[in-house]
């Protein structure tokens, strides 16, 4: 179980490079460039509170995994 | 480890469960009220207020709500719990019932939207600080092995104060005219709320501190940094890390996809009348609402991981066919008309917009109203369409809402436990709070608004479910908590420090 906690840690530091991508081009920029106001408000939240929250916290636990933080002996 | 009587445990937790019901009816009925308090405080022709409105719905609803948690958990875990929950519930109340006495934006000016947005974040704040208080002082008096039984009293609170804050809307809207309503109804369940939070603290006043936390004051073992012993040790950090990721993030988003989503796509996406959903989300949430508790006693009996888990893969299997059967119950092509009782009705307003109102019923007992306006000056048009099931559809929404209540009891009733487990007492307060906040208030409180999103991109894009795209959003992030929650959490529970 421990190797699977581990590769899968490489998985969620790629899922959390991808989720960023997402969240900033596919998402956030075009909410926050949007002439609405209310959509210009939700790219902000997207932009500086979820895309931080995921590309830091998923890379983060998935570096942690990688290094064996969550192995059973630990 | 000394615990409470069963009797005092029940003291503690009526004490905890009724605070803490308060402060989500109070946090809820902003949110149910939200159409009345826009036309008061936000009038749309004011860009200013306008903006104002979405900060309040967005940023002072979810995101400053894990800021209330960093807030009030250090206080928690410096202070005590018992302090800390008692500040947080008249926070919570005394900005509740001032949001009940604003004068107007026609009274005022902008001094209302920006005292409205003031006190909906002072709101945010204290949610953010109650609920990790309260779950850490049940827990903290549970005995051994029932603490998944105990603190799912205080899981029901949450959906308890919807409940309570639909049907005193209800009530409201049902004692007075609707002009007496949207004169000034619609401030009563702002002021109800002042009556309930001084009964509380007056409760909460007379119980004593955790005998946990007590026994840690007296014998120096507190901590004097929660934050930085929470977050700056890697230790602390990878097991709030594990709880967001492996526990709360999905847990929020099966949460808000079965209450406030279901309510959302109901109201918006199937145009059913307002009323109508209240009710049957109303009686899918009383029926449902005891097995948080049934979930909360079998975690202490089989581990909490699987239950959380089995919530999860079941709303990820079936919230689509779920909400395609809820969808096909309001689609009228699949109903027959009763054509003779058609009847349209074209009108000119004051501003020259021509109203022309359509009426259908079909022979199953829907009945169908389209307002359709075409505005002079803006040469666009703008359609508003309700829906009144019949009584059978009713009782199949009901049915269809109960299933992902359950979805919701399975992933919240055992989680208070397991994350008060989870962080060791002197900083247990902080490092529960976040994680739980950010589950609930940023991937959770975000929901409908992602999800809403993905179907209007879809809808846009000519996909003919389209209605089902929303769901993507709760599928994918449940499904990520899922994989972790399953490989890295340990269900027997190694690291419990209760």
């Amino acid at each position: 179980m421990n190797t699977v906690k581990q590769i899968l840690g490489v998985l969620w530091i790629i899922f959390s490079i991808a989720a960023a991508y997402f969240c900033v081009f596919e998402f956030g920029l075009p909410k926050f460039l949007s002439d609405q106001q209310d959509d210009t408000v939700f790219g902000i939240i997207i932009l500086f509170i979820l895309t931080p929250l995921i590309v830091l916290g998923l890379g983060t636990f998935g570096y942690f995994s990688l290094i064996g933080e969550y192995n059973e002996k630990k | 480890m000394s615990k409470t009587s069963t009797k005092g445990i029940w003291k503690v937790i009526s004490a905890s469960s009724m605070g803490t019901m308060i402060e989500w009816y109070d946090f809820y009925i902003f949110g149910s009220l939200a159409v009345v308090i826009s036309t008061k405080f936000f009038p749309s022709d004011n860009p200013a207020a306008a903006f104002l409105s979405t900060l309040a719905t967005f940023a002072a609803g979810f995101v400053v709500r894990p800021f209330g948690a960093l807030f009030f958990g250090r206080l928690g875990d410096i202070i005590g719990r018992k302090y800390t929950f008692m500040a947080t519930l008249l926070l919570m109340g005394g900005s509740t019932f001032l949001i009940g006495c604003i004068p107007s934006y026609e009274t005022i000016g902008f001094m209302a939207p920006l005292l409205v947005l003031i006190l909906r974040l002072l709101q945010g704040l204290a949610l953010g600080g109650e609920y990790g208080g309260a779950a850490t002082y049940v827990a903290e008096h549970s005995p051994a092995g029932q603490k998944g039984y105990w603190t799912s009293w205080i899981q029901t609170t949450a959906t308890v104060g919807l409940f309570i804050s639909l049907m005193v809307i209800l009530a409201t809207k049902n004692v007075l005219s609707a002009e007496a309503f949207d004169t000034w109804g619609w401030r009563v369940p702002f002021w109800v709320s002042i009556v309930m939070v001084g009964v509380s603290y007056l409760i909460r006043k007379n119980m004593d501190e955790s005998p946990v936390f007590a026994k840690a004051k007296k014998e120096g073992t507190t901590s004097s940094n929660p934050l930085k012993e929470s977050f700056g040790n890697r230790y602390n950090l990878k097991f709030v890390l594990l709880a967001l990721f492996g526990a709360t993030m999905g847990q929020g988003v099966v949460w808000y996809t079965g209450q406030f989503y279901a309510m959302s796509f109901m109201k918006t996406v199937m145009n059913i009348d307002s009323s109508q959903v209240d009710e049957l989300l109303g009686i899918a949430l009383l029926i449902g609402t005891p097995f948080f508790i049934v979930f909360g006693w079998l975690s202490d009996k089989v581990g909490r991981k699987y239950i959380m888990m089995s919530g999860m893969l079941l709303a990820i299997f079936f919230y689509r066919p779920i909400y395609k059967m809820m969808y096909n119950t309001t689609d009228i092509t699949y109903k027959t008309e009763i054509s003779e009782t058609t009847k349209t009705n074209t009108e000119t307003n004051a501003k020259n917009d021509v109203v022309t109102i359509t009426s259908k019923t079909f022979t199953d007992g829907t009945s169908y109203i389209e307002k359709k306006t075409v505005f002079a000056d803006k040469k666009e048009s703008q359609s508003n369409i309700t829906i009144k099931i019949n009584s059978e559809d009713e009782w199949t929404l009901i049915f269809l809402v109960f299933i992902q209540v359950i979805f919701v009891t399975m992933v919240y009733g055992p989680i208070a436990a397991f994350l008060v487990e989870m962080f060791p007492t002197k900083i247990r307060y902080t490092s529960m709070s976040l994680p739980y906040h950010v589950g609930n208030g940023i991937f959770g409180g975000l929901l409908p608004a992602i999800s809403t999103y993905f179907v209007t991109h879809a809808k846009a894009n000519g996909k003919p479910e389209f209605y089902l795209e929303g769901l993507w959003y709760p599928i994918i992030i449940a499904s990520i908590c899922f994989v972790i929650g399953m490989v890295y959490i340990d269900n027997k529970n190694k690291t419990n420090h209760l």
